[in-house]
């Protein structure tokens, strides 16, 4: 993979990290549990077409410290302000998992700032019939199992760079899990059922078909509540982490929504 | 040396495939495992136990929480306390004590342990535990990445509704309370002394070193493992330029005494088993939500206490148990004598001065449990007491009732002490 351009922005928070790579039209993105400690697959097929712009999100690489934020509300806010000032503003966003909850409310509270929204399996509702896996509580080694249809090659992704420092990287694994927590726990439900029907952007949410943390059946339950129009692309042989198991299948699903 | 006698409050009757059948002893604890008519049965004998040994010469008895768990059934030890604390009249009560981040409000916790510190005529020891990620986060649901926080709030909101003088508004992080008024208040002024159960984590150093509070190292695997954390504990005191009083530092140790060693092998081999390979069955998924071993802890590399019972416990499924309980010291077993000598040198090393004992574990029958009880109080207490007496004084116990009362309230039912006159 070729290099991707670091930048740092001054936001409430601190300083946040952006991850930037690509030409033409802009496209934001939320990454998942772990955050993005680094430049992924998906990411690079994406800035074939476009121009990718990855903000930190507190607590998360790259991020400031997520000790200040108190609810929900400090969440949303922080994430707003990061996408801010990635410059991101009325660009289109896509969000992964917990970072997925975090664009969908997002989109809701300031729908003029979201050209289309894309959501990777987002956290944020709860059907007590079909309820949300604890991705917390996994034994050492079994949470990448639960999370991608790829555990193997997940766990290479988060394992410490051959240059890296193992124990500060043990630290922002940490630090990410911990931010994961604040926004999710105890079981994903941060009741985005109140406010996601201001959710006006036109939407497509991509699932993995053999997500064992959210159920694929979510995905319906996303766009029958989402007011803009929705799309739903359930992806194949993907997990919850839909955008690690099929990076080519889930950037050609976006491509075509976003170019609509 | 003060020498108290600690009750988990096993549940006995979990079966020998346990370990086969069943995921965990806590949060997935299986309720049909749960007879009601045994639980009448425990409870009963298990306060008949603590009152006993509060009769025996130990100085003071000592209860705590856990939640959804079968080797501990003292979801409320505030209600075990309240009825020893009635039914004792000099032991020391020692609450080990209430997980202040589980209470909304806090002010609950400070009105029963002052209702506790009232009933027992100041006899009583307040322990705040932050509690296991199983107690807390898992069958409690609290939020690991603030469960900390909450928790040190948690403390200084209690201290303060002991302190003051009339009602005050408390604006904390997660606590927001107009009128805090704890009524009734503690006898102890100006409040009871304080422990902190913990494990191997930094910040519980820092805090106890830093606010004169009692250390009190809670291990299921003895004093070879207590050792690391208190002179972690000890470390700390030292980098603060703290006096190191012996007092202010505590640990749990499981004990059997007989009359020789192989005589104690045969009657502890049983009970010991049944704790270490039942009741210590827990599954490590529960062991480390994200936040409760802090950054602070991950860079200081101490292993949790936690982690290491669900690896202790995986690892003897795998190895289909054995004896090494006795060997490795987790539980101190031999003639009076030979307990006596290792006590009193474990003691000294760690340089602790509260022994917290569990004469009682895993399924100990209410006969052995008496022989192990009265044999300790009889033949190893008199040896092990007098140490650190002449040097040391305990700031970190009941003081009891006042001196000098009005007639009337000397005649209470309770002393600490010199304190009834």
């Amino acid at each position: 993979m070729s290099s991707y351009k670091e930048r740092f922005v001054e936001t409430p928070l601190g300083q946040t990290r952006i991850w930037e790579k690509g030409r033409g039209r802009k496209v934001g993105y939320f990454g998942g549990l772990y955050g993005v400690p680094q430049w992924t697959p998906f990411l690079e097929k994406l800035s074939e077409t476009r121009r990718v712009i990855v903000p930190s999100l507190p607590g998360f690489p790259g991020g400031p410290s997520s000790e200040p934020l108190d609810g929900l509300l400090d969440w949303i806010i922080a994430a707003h302000d990061a996408f801010v000032a990635a410059g991101l503003e009325r660009a289109d966003l896509i969000g992964a998992s917990v970072g997925g909850a975090l664009a969908a409310e997002c989109a809701a509270l300031w729908p003029d700032t979201v050209r289309k929204l894309v959501l990777i399996a987002p956290f944020g509702l709860y059907d007590q019939n079909e309820p949300v896996a604890d991705v917390f509580a996994q034994r050492p080694g079994q949470a990448a199992a639960l999370v991608s249809q790829k555990p193997t090659e997940l766990a290479s992704y988060l394992s410490v760079p051959k240059d890296g420092d193992a124990g500060e990287w043990e630290v922002q694994a940490l630090r990410a899990s911990i931010a994961s927590a604040a926004v999710i726990w105890p079981l994903g439900n941060t009741r985005l059922i109140k406010r996601i029907p201001r959710i006006g952007a036109p939407t497509l949410l991509v699932w993995g078909e053999n997500d064992r943390v959210i159920p694929a059946s979510y995905a319906k339950r996303f766009a029958d509540a989402i007011t803009g129009k929705t799309r739903v692309r359930l992806v194949k042989k993907a997990g919850h982490m839909a955008d690690f198991d099929d990076p080519k299948g889930v950037v050609r699903s976006i491509d075509s929504f976003l170019a609509a | 040396m003060k020498v108290l006698w600690f009750h988990l409050m096993p549940y006995q009757d979990l079966p020998e495939d346990f370990k086969d059948k069943h995921n965990s002893v806590w949060v997935d604890i299986d309720p049909a495992l749960f007879d009601p008519l045994r639980g009448h049965e425990h409870y009963h004998e298990y306060m008949d136990q603590l009152e006993y040994a509060a009769t025996a010469g130990f100085d003071g008895i000592c209860v705590n929480e856990h939640h959804s768990n079968a080797y501990g059934l003292m979801p409320s030890p505030n209600l075990i306390a309240s009825t020893l604390a009635r039914n004792t009249r000099e032991s020391a009560i020692c609450v080990l004590g209430n997980s202040v981040a589980l209470y909304n409000p806090p002010t609950r916790v400070a009105e029963e342990m002052a209702m506790l510190d009232c009933i027992s005529g100041g006899r009583l020891i307040a322990g705040f535990p932050v509690g296991t990620p199983m107690d807390t986060c898992y069958a409690y649901g609290q939020n690991p990445s603030n469960l900390r926080e909450r928790y040190y709030e948690g403390i200084d909101f209690v201290l303060q509704a002991w302190h003051a003088d009339k009602p005050f508004a408390f604006n904390g992080r997660y606590n927001q309370q107009r009128y805090v008024n704890c009524w009734p208040r503690p006898i102890q002024k100006p409040n009871p002394p304080v422990w902190i159960p913990g494990g191997g984590s930094v910040e519980t150093w820092q805090m106890c070193a830093q606010r004169s509070f009692v250390y009190a190292n809670l291990s299921y695997f003895g004093h070879q493992a207590s050792m690391t954390h208190i002179k972690g504990f000890w470390g700390e005191m030292q980098r603060l330029g703290k006096q190191p009083n012996p007092y202010q530092a505590a640990f749990l140790q499981f004990v059997g005494v007989a009359e020789t060693r192989a005589e104690a092998e045969k009657l502890y081999g049983g009970p010991a088993d049944y704790f270490y390979n039942r009741c210590l069955h827990t599954d490590p998924s529960y062991a480390n939500p994200p936040g409760y071993t802090s950054e602070a802890t991950v860079r200081a590399r101490v292993t949790s206490q936690v982690l290491r019972a669900a690896e202790e416990s995986r690892k003897a499924t795998r190895s289909g148990g054995g004896a090494k309980f006795f060997d490795e010291g987790h539980v101190v077993i031999g003639s009076p004598d030979e307990v006596a000598e290792k006590l009193l040198s474990v003691c000294k090393e760690m340089h602790v001065g509260h022994l917290l004992l569990l004469l009682q574990f895993g399924n100990m029958s209410r006969d052995l449990t008496r022989y192990n009880t009265d044999l300790f109080a009889q033949k190893v207490l008199p040896q092990i007491r007098h140490l650190y007496e002449d040097e040391w004084e305990d700031h970190w116990w009941p003081t009891g009732m006042p001196k000098n009362l009005p007639k009337t309230q000397t005649q209470s039912r309770t002393t600490v002490g010199a304190a009834a006159e």
